[in-house]
């Protein structure tokens, strides 16, 4: 999704290996902050936010799936989980389209883990999900509609 | 200092299953206080989780990710005595490792 963080991956030869090295103390924190996708995670309007991940035109897929409450409760936080049926998953990012930051999360997958990750996301108010996977170089997308009774992101 | 993560880890069917549960603020930045200040941005920015050294995950989050966030997730095989290490670092600058072994 973002071509430059692709390659710091292919040159440490491992997933995420920045934050591995920043963690151990072997790197910067300003060079771990190449790997994250700024723009992404800054931008307040869910085109900004897609474009940033070179999702604008994702194809939608049915291998997608969320599971979310219909109806959330409270919005400080809402159970969310993304599972993929989409051949080798690599990365899986949540968006929260009513959010002042749109990107919640983006979590790349080693070949060891199940595609399939739970959290729980802040809501302002009633939102879409968006959950995107990235395989074989290709972006997919679904969506998901949850109500909710009282927000929890907000000013 | 920040709170040591709880960590769960649970071998089931030839997988490992993970839990975690980091405590953070996740403040976004936007809200104010009770007098109407502005609370500044803290937020976790990066976590990943390794077993035996190796990153299985490798995660970026957003403000959006709940106050004291959490994870759940499985990974394929393990055994008894592998060592699970969480780290992530926040917008701060602060970082913190937390490590089990699987029971």
């Amino acid at each position: 999704m973002d071509s430059r963080r692709r390659d710091v991956l292919k040159a440490g030869g491992g997933l995420g290996i920045w934050s591995v090295l920043a963690a151990a103390g072997i790197v910067t924190p300003a060079q771990a902050q190449d790997a994250r996708n700024v723009a992404a995670f800054e931008a307040t309007t869910l085109d900004d936010a897609l474009r940033a991940l070179g999702a604008g035109n994702a194809a939608e897929s049915g291998a997608i799936r969320i599971v979310a409450p219909d109806v959330a409760e409270d919005g400080r936080a809402v159970a969310l989980s993304v599972t993929s049926d989409i051949p080798r998953t690599e990365q899986i990012v949540i968006l929260i389209e009513e959010n002042p930051y749109k990107v919640a999360a983006s979590f790349r997958l080693s070949g060891a883990m199940a595609p399939s990750i739970q959290t729980r996301v802040k809501m302002a108010r009633s939102t879409r999900v968006h959950a995107l996977v990235k395989a074989e170089g290709r972006i997919f997308a679904a969506r998901r509609e949850v109500t909710v009774t009282v927000g929890g992101c907000g000013t | 200092m920040s709170t040591p993560t709880r960590i769960r880890a649970m071998l089931k069917d030839g997988a490992t299953e993970l839990r975690m549960l980091f405590s953070h603020p996740m403040e976004n930045g936007l809200r104010k206080d009770a007098e109407g200040r502005r609370i500044p941005a803290h937020f976790i920015t990066e976590a990943s989780v390794r077993r035996n050294g190796e990153v299985v995950l490798a995660a970026d989050f957003g403000p959006s990710i709940a106050t004291n966030p959490y994870l759940a997730f499985s990974i394929a095989g393990g055994a008894a005595g592998d060592e699970i290490v969480v780290s992530w670092r926040d917008n701060l600058g602060e970082t913190r490792s937390d490590t089990i072994r699987v029971a």
